[in-house]
């Protein structure tokens, strides 16, 4: 079905492609546009509460989605002991990312000053966004951990994986319930949505600070400047409000 | 030895009237874009005041510049870089726009439009930020002349300790006025806390720059940095912050702060210093220490061994030339009448400061004393704890002595070029008395008094040959800071007063690209960079050139 083949293989190539040429031409608006300055009482509780609940999540999709079942079964996981640490830990994982999103969608759209510096792709990523996660917090609270449960590593998994093989399997994700399709389905826009939006911020965390000296020298070494037309922003609306 | 050279500034604060000039131009040059509107790199501040952002140099609070561990290393106040890394979603210690002051403007366009009558219409004041009716509640410059001082004057960190001496009462109350730009750190703090590495030291010149490519807007900059000259941009998301004008420095002009000072009491040259000092410098144990520490660090341009090694390891013949003469060096070294900003934030600045004498000799005068006496003068300069402590909170850390040392200084060369004046012998033991002698006073005089632009000027042009014949042929067409979203925003490289000449225009004409289609249709004339004689067509309505 076009729907599960294409559709991923179109976002994944914006998605690379447009990293390259975000990377490459559009280096000033690369930020995560902080808006501290602006409010700092509700950031101070969203902001970290969401970011560190995400990366839970999204280590949690590593383990359920890029890992096969058969290789933790491999290690000595039971598929109860896999259920079990799944649902607690992608519950906590929810919870964080529904109150963390709360605070910072209540401030986003109710405080004027941050309001002011929010532009069209924020809001893109922000209705993306939203949906991936009402979706999987649905998921994770209301089938996996309080409803019946539902094994998505025998369809969703298998599909995802054999994207990354060529020979992608639909009918594992066909037979999917839909609200796991759904979700999927928003994830890929989102990733095409991605190198276009702040979300780049994402692939700049500083890990090397931690390696490097405290004080960076630089020389001031005069280059060539690039001729006037074949550099610069060529997106100034997006990323930056002006 | 790593020798370095550093262009560095020296303000003397007895010339300072609090004008804002200073403030003004370097608005116009550097932060008159949006996302800066609250934004001064450089400000004039009136101490005792707390200061811009709101007391900024509470660094328990603030968590800005460097502190000693418990094994006497050197660390930042925030903490380790991991704390800061995982404190990256939200900084604890970042000053809110509110702690600089909500910028606002005013709603222009109701005034114009106000029908006619008899009532005169007012144009309410409404944010910069979110275009809403605001009401101010406090600014840059609130504390502006001491206003208010009665409830935040006793606020001011640097009065910690001196609050049951000092007075705010109008007859008793003393003030100066402190012009703040960035430091050009030494040891800067706000480098370190730079996650992204994106701000750094240039090793020619010392100037600390942020690469608007490479920040990401993790803004410890801004929190790192303990004179908050940092500042977050808050429509581009980037950090921004004085960049000691560094194309008029580079081609050996000095910056628009100092250009344009009325009082002229800014003094730009270089210092050479030994790089491999710098770290141990700075981990000086007493506070009390650092600034004979900070001193330590500079090289005497002078020594013919320092002039051999700083030749050997590149520094230019030009640039040894300007070390020599630097105005800065003689300040701050050879006379020693210059203090380090704070510094017990242990970042080395690189900005000092003249201490004012006026607020003693105010005080002299009002107390009785003949301040024509010099004695009298000493003596009430031992007195006078109060401003010699506030003075000495600012500029050492605390201990009185080298301001005491600074002050009796400039009372001596008034003292001394007094009696010149009404035809008295000079007192050659006066000037021994603050380990000087008559000539090197008379040189102090001439430096600080009479004070020719060159003299306070000294700044050596960038070296660029190796920059390229396609280089140099594109700085012919524009502008090194033209970068889209730079600061140069298209416009033109610095200019000297030659540049100048009446009725000609140093941008060009004023031609066709000076007009614009306004919203209402209409063909109006941009009187911005217009050159005040050529031709302005359409800055009329009804007006149709042929």
């Amino acid at each position: 079905m076009w729907w599960w083949v294409v559709l991923p293989y179109v976002a994944m190539v914006i998605f690379i492609v447009g990293h390259i040429w975000r990377w490459r031409y559009d280096q000033f608006g690369w930020t995560s546009r902080s808006t501290q300055l602006q409010e700092r009482r509700l950031l101070k509780w969203g902001a970290p509460l969401f970011h560190y609940a995400t990366f839970a999540a999204i280590g949690g999709h590593v383990l359920g989605i890029l890992i096969p079942k058969a290789w933790t079964e491999a290690i000595g996981i039971p598929e109860g002991v896999y259920t079990e640490f799944s649902g607690i830990a992608g519950s906590l994982a929810a919870i964080g990312v529904l109150i963390g999103a709360g605070f910072l969608v209540f401030r986003r759209t109710t405080i004027p000053r941050v309001r002011a510096t929010t532009s069209m792709v924020d809001y893109l990523a922000l209705i993306l966004l939203g949906i991936i996660v009402i979706l999987g917090i649905y998921l994770t609270l209301g089938v996996q951990a309080l409803g019946g449960g539902y094994d998505y590593r025998n369809s969703v998994s298998i599909w995802f994986r054999s994207l990354f093989t060529g020979n992608v399997d639909v009918g594992a994700i066909n037979a999917a319930p839909v609200m796991y399709q759904v979700h999927a389905t928003a994830a890929w826009v989102i990733f095409a949505v991605w190198p276009f939006s702040r979300l780049v911020h994402a692939w700049s965390y500083p890990l090397w600070y931690l390696w490097r000296p405290y004080v960076v020298y630089r020389s001031r070494r005069p280059v060539a400047p690039n001729e006037p037309g074949t550099t610069g922003r060529r997106w100034r609306k997006i990323g930056s409000g002006y | 030895m790593r020798i370095r050279a550093q262009v560095a500034m020296v303000m003397n604060l007895d010339k300072c009237i609090g004008c804002h000039t200073c403030t003004v131009t370097c608005k116009q040059v550097w932060t008159n874009r949006p996302g800066l509107e609250y934004v001064y790199f450089n400000n004039v501040e009136t101490k005792p005041g707390i200061g811009y952002p709101k007391r900024y140099e509470d660094q328990e609070h603030w968590k800005g510049g460097w502190t000693l561990d418990g094994k006497g290393r050197l660390q930042l106040k925030s903490g380790s870089r991991l704390k800061r890394l995982l404190s990256i979603f939200y900084n604890p210690n970042l000053p809110t726009i509110d702690d600089y002051g909500d910028p606002w403007t005013y709603n222009y366009q109701h005034v114009i439009d106000a029908p006619l009558g008899t009532a005169n219409p007012s144009a309410h004041s409404i944010s910069a930020l979110t275009g809403r009716d605001m009401d101010m509640q406090w600014g840059s410059n609130w504390d502006d002349d001491l206003a208010g001082s009665t409830r935040y004057g006793m606020t001011d960190p640097n009065l910690a300790n001196l609050q049951e001496k000092v007075r705010m009462d109008f007859e008793q109350v003393f003030m100066f006025y402190l012009p703040r730009i960035c430091e050009h750190c030494l040891n800067p703090s706000c480098v370190a806390s730079c996650p992204s590495g994106a701000m750094y030291k240039r090793v020619e010149d010392g100037i600390v720059l942020v690469d608007q490519d490479r920040c990401r807007g993790w803004r410890f900059c801004v929190s790192g940095c303990p004179y908050k000259k940092v500042y977050f941009n808050h429509r581009t998301g980037k950090a921004e912050k004085c960049t000691l004008c560094y194309p008029r420095i580079e081609s050996g002009q000095p910056t628009i702060c100092s250009e344009t000072c009325v009082g002229r009491l800014r003094y730009l040259g270089l210092f050479l210093y030994d790089a491999d000092r710098v770290l141990d410098a700075a981990a000086t144990p007493d506070p009390h220490d650092l600034y004979e520490a900070q001193l330590s660090v500079f090289l005497d341009p002078d020594d013919p061994e320092v002039q051999r090694e700083a030749a050997a390891q590149g520094i230019s013949a030009d640039w040894l030339d300007a070390a020599r003469r630097s105005p800065v060096y003689q300040l701050a070294v050879r006379h020693r009448v210059a203090l380090p900003l704070h510094p017990e934030y242990r970042t080395l600045p690189m900005v000092w400061y003249i201490p004012p004498l006026s607020p003693v000799a105010d005080v002299v005068s009002a107390a009785g004393y003949d301040d024509l006496d010099p004695d009298s003068v000493f003596a009430t300069i031992d007195a006078l704890r109060i401003p010699i402590e506030y003075l000495a909170n600012l500029f050492t850390a605390g201990d009185p002595e080298p301001v005491r040392r600074v002050l009796r200084k400039l009372a001596t060369i008034r003292s001394v070029q007094r009696a010149g004046q009404l035809g008295f012998e000079p007192n050659e033991k006066l000037a021994a008395t603050v380990d000087s002698d008559l000539d090197e006073l008379d040189d102090l005089y001439r430096l600080l008094a009479i004070a020719k632009y060159e003299d306070r000027y000294v700044i050596p042009k960038a070296h660029a040959e190796d920059a390229g014949r396609l280089a140099l042929q594109h700085e012919q067409l524009f502008c090194s800071l033209d970068g889209e979203g730079g600061p140069g925003m298209g416009g033109h490289g610095p200019w000297g007063v030659e540049d100048f000449h009446a009725g000609t225009a140093p941008h060009g004409d004023s031609g066709s690209t000076q007009t614009f289609r306004g919203d209402d249709g209409r063909e109006h004339f941009n009187l911005f960079g217009w050159n005040g004689s050529g031709p302005t067509p359409h800055l009329f309505p009804g007006e149709d050139p042929a």
